[in-house]
């Protein structure tokens, strides 16, 4: 991998990780008036996937997507200003964190009911193969996800229409406090469960940003290609709670040990690692793009805290379309 | 011996006893034993008392589980599933509606369904149009099920026990900001049978008939309007389906005015329900136009800013009652109602996320 993307790459993961600490931080304060799903830990997967798209692709998410949706090239400002249910959030204060949206960018929404952008996302894909553009979809889910019956409905529509999808599985191994053992068979691996729908279906480390980097390449490459759909998913975990700024692991649904064992697998760090023993950068570059981060960030928090709320009138608009 | 416990701890207890009392009855749903917070605190530690077989998690599978409860069901089972919102029972419509209501008729009345699906509904904190949706109407329509709304921790004990007894399929609702209340429950076993409305308040000048969270928010008001001296009556209908009609237009008749207040949508819904039972049964005997206190007929906006106008709450329904008596609408101010909190949260412990 070239260093000018290897950079890129650990920059936005870099934001996100940034982002996301300082939603944390600002939480308590009870300014943003919903609920919050952070993916720190996660980010390898949203920047792998989204470096190796066009800004012309499409992406799907959840109820966790903020990390995708920077990723895909989101306004910060808007995400925040909808966090903190302003007028100027990317929904107007409607959706809030939850339900984050920016068409400029291809992103095409993310919403909380497990499984519901499976279908929407191969919609999507359909869509643009009806109107013939080169388009990629890209389907982001949990592994909760998988086993709602809509992800299978979907993946066969998919697989037999041959459309242009990437269904991204981050396996962090719960859905919400209910580990992946009481939901699925341990002795299975979901990318080969998949795999029988017959479609490719790969499995990747999740916090390896190159990693899912290269599979997404490969496979945007065939989707554009009208080479079909395929399937990834990759490993990862969460470190903070499932909803809501704190870490939870004395709660009891986890290990602290497997919860450090993981932070030691920081995907930002262990980039980071890399690019220093390479040569590919030095520790002032970083610590000057830090400082820039972090006024991007402040810039952007000030402004969704200084935005308007929604006037009253707006409850009624947008109910139906012009 | 009556003491007094939470909304939350009725359903816990309710679940506890029937339990114990029936091998049969056993508790399914999403995180039902590794959510930390026990669901709202309603099944903390059943697992621990009753094993993995009869309280288990679930895999993320709304319908296909409905459908295993449904079989099991048929074989001789009592489940109970839990939806910690309505919208995560909606993936499972198909097995509620087509199956689960159909059964008993459609094979001849030849199998019972006793099968309990508990889903919480209500609102707070920015949850938005896909997590605080209150979709009773919908359920209610279909013949079939039967729905409840318990508001007191009384009847959430008791409704919910006739409800695990009941051989038909049972929509449990439970609004989100109802779990922490206090009120008298009897220990030990005793039901509140599905379909009987009560009379929560009496009153002469006006009949509010209000569903669930709704209901308080009408004894509120009715307090309100007692200053002025008009005595409202609060029917707390506890069941939708079947619905007490005997007792909504016994009280109508008396009071010759209704509100009917439901904290839903307008069109098509429980208020609209009620007031075309009124207009059937008593035409000619109202002394004024029957009235409705809804959510508009909107999606549920997240921020607190627009939120703060979609819930209809006190001022609302006292204004509703002085519109049908031809009194002047007031303000809040008015009314000397200061919000101690802000207005997307039930109380002042509440810091955070549902
Ligand atoms: C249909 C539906 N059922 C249940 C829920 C409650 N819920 C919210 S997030 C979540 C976890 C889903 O897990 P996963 O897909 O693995 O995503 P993760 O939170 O781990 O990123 C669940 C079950 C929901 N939102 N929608």
């Amino acid at each position: 991998m070239d260093a000018g993307l290897a950079r890129d790459l650990y920059f936005r993961m870099l934001r996100i990780r940034t982002v996301e600490e300082k939603i944390a931080e600002l939480y308590p304060e009870q300014q943003m008036r919903c609920p919050v799903h952070l993916s720190v830990g996660q980010e390898a997967v949203a920047v792998g996937v989204c470096a190796a798209l066009a800004s012309e692709d499409y992406a799907f998410s959840t109820h966790r997507s903020h990390a995708h949706y920077l990723a895909k090239g989101g306004n910060l400002k808007a995400m925040l200003g909808e966090l903190y249910g302003r007028v100027t959030g990317c929904c107007q204060g409607k959706g809030g964190s939850m339900h984050l949206v920016d068409r400029s960018v291809g992103f095409l929404g993310a919403v909380p009911i497990v499984g519901s952008t499976i279908p929407i996302g191969v919609g999507a894909a359909f869509g643009t193969l009806l109107r013939k553009e080169r388009r990629v979809t890209i389907v982001f889910l949990g592994d909760g996800a998988t086993e709602e019956g809509v992800f299978h409905e979907a993946v066969n529509f998919a697989v037999l229409k041959r459309l242009p999808v990437v269904f991204v599985c981050e396996n962090n191994f719960f859905s919400v406090y209910s580990s992946l053992d009481v939901r699925q068979p341990s002795t299975r691996e979901i990318y080969e469960l998949v795999r029988g729908y017959g479609l490719e279906s790969l499995q990747g480390d999740g916090n390896d940003v190159e990693a899912v980097y290269g599979l997404t390449k490969a496979a945007a490459e065939k989707a554009r290609a009208g080479r079909g759909p395929t399937f990834l998913e990759f490993k990862t975990y969460r470190w903070r709670e499932h909803c809501g700024p704190h870490y939870d692991n004395h709660v009891g649904y986890r290990s602290e040990q497997e919860f450090e064992e993981w932070k030691a697998r920081c995907p930002v760090a262990r980039l980071k690692q890399r690019l220093l023993q390479r040569g590919l950068v030095a520790q002032q570059d970083l610590d000057g793009v830090e400082a820039t981060l972090t006024d991007e960030i402040e810039a952007a928090v000030a402004f969704a805290k200084a935005s308007p709320f929604p006037d009253p009138q707006l409850l009624g608009a947008h109910l139906y379309a012009p | 011996m009556t003491r007094d416990l939470r909304f939350f701890q009725a359903i816990h207890e309710a679940t506890d006893l029937c339990m114990a009392r029936d091998p049969s009855v056993y508790l399914m749903g999403l995180h039902v034993p590794a959510d930390p917070k026990g669901i709202f605190g309603t099944v903390s530690g059943l697992q621990q008392k009753y094993g993995s077989d009869r309280v288990m998690d679930m895999p993320t599978s709304e319908n296909g589980m409905t459908g295993v409860a449904i079989g099991s069901a048929l074989v001789g089972m009592r489940p109970i599933m839990v939806h910690q919102r309505i919208e995560f029972a909606l993936l499972a419509v198909e097995q509620i509606i087509n199956q689960a209501a159909n059964w008993h008729y459609m094979f001849g009345g030849k199998d019972a369904m006793p099968l309990v699906i508990r889903m919480m509904i209500g609102r707070g904190w920015g949850q938005g149009p896909q997590h605080s949706q209150s979709l009773q109407a919908m359920f209610a329509h279909v013949p079939g099920l039967k729905v409840v709304m318990p508001v007191t921790p009384y009847d959430a004990k008791g409704l919910l026990i006739a409800a695990i007894e009941d051989n038909n399929p049972v929509i449990y609702l439970e609004h989100r900001w109802l779990h922490n209340i206090f009120g008298p429950v009897p220990e030990g076993h005793y039901t509140v049978p599905i379909g009987k409305a009560r009379t929560a308040r009496p009153g002469r000048d006006v009949t509010i008939v209000a569903t669930s969270y709704m209901v308080l928010e009408s004894l509120r008001a009715a307090d309100l309007l007692a200053r002025d001296g008009i005595e409202a009556e609060v029917v707390d209908v506890r069941s939708l389906r079947p619905l007490d009609t005997a007792h909504i237009l016994g009280s109508v008749q008396k009071t010759g005015r209704v509100l009917a207040v439901d904290g839903a949508w307008r069109s098509l819904g429980f208020a609209a329900e009620v007031l075309a039972l009124v207009a059937e049964r008593t035409y000619g005997t109202l002394k004024a136009a029957p009235q409705r206190v809804t959510f508009p007929d909107l999606p549920s906006p997240s921020t607190p800013a627009l939120a703060q106008h979609f819930y209809p709450r006190t001022v609302h329904i006292v204004n509703g009652v002085r519109t049908m008596l031809g009194l002047q609408e007031v303000t809040e101010a008015q009314l000397g109602i200061q919000h101690e909190t802000p207005l997307d949260v039930p109380d002042k412990a509440f810091t955070g996320p549902f």
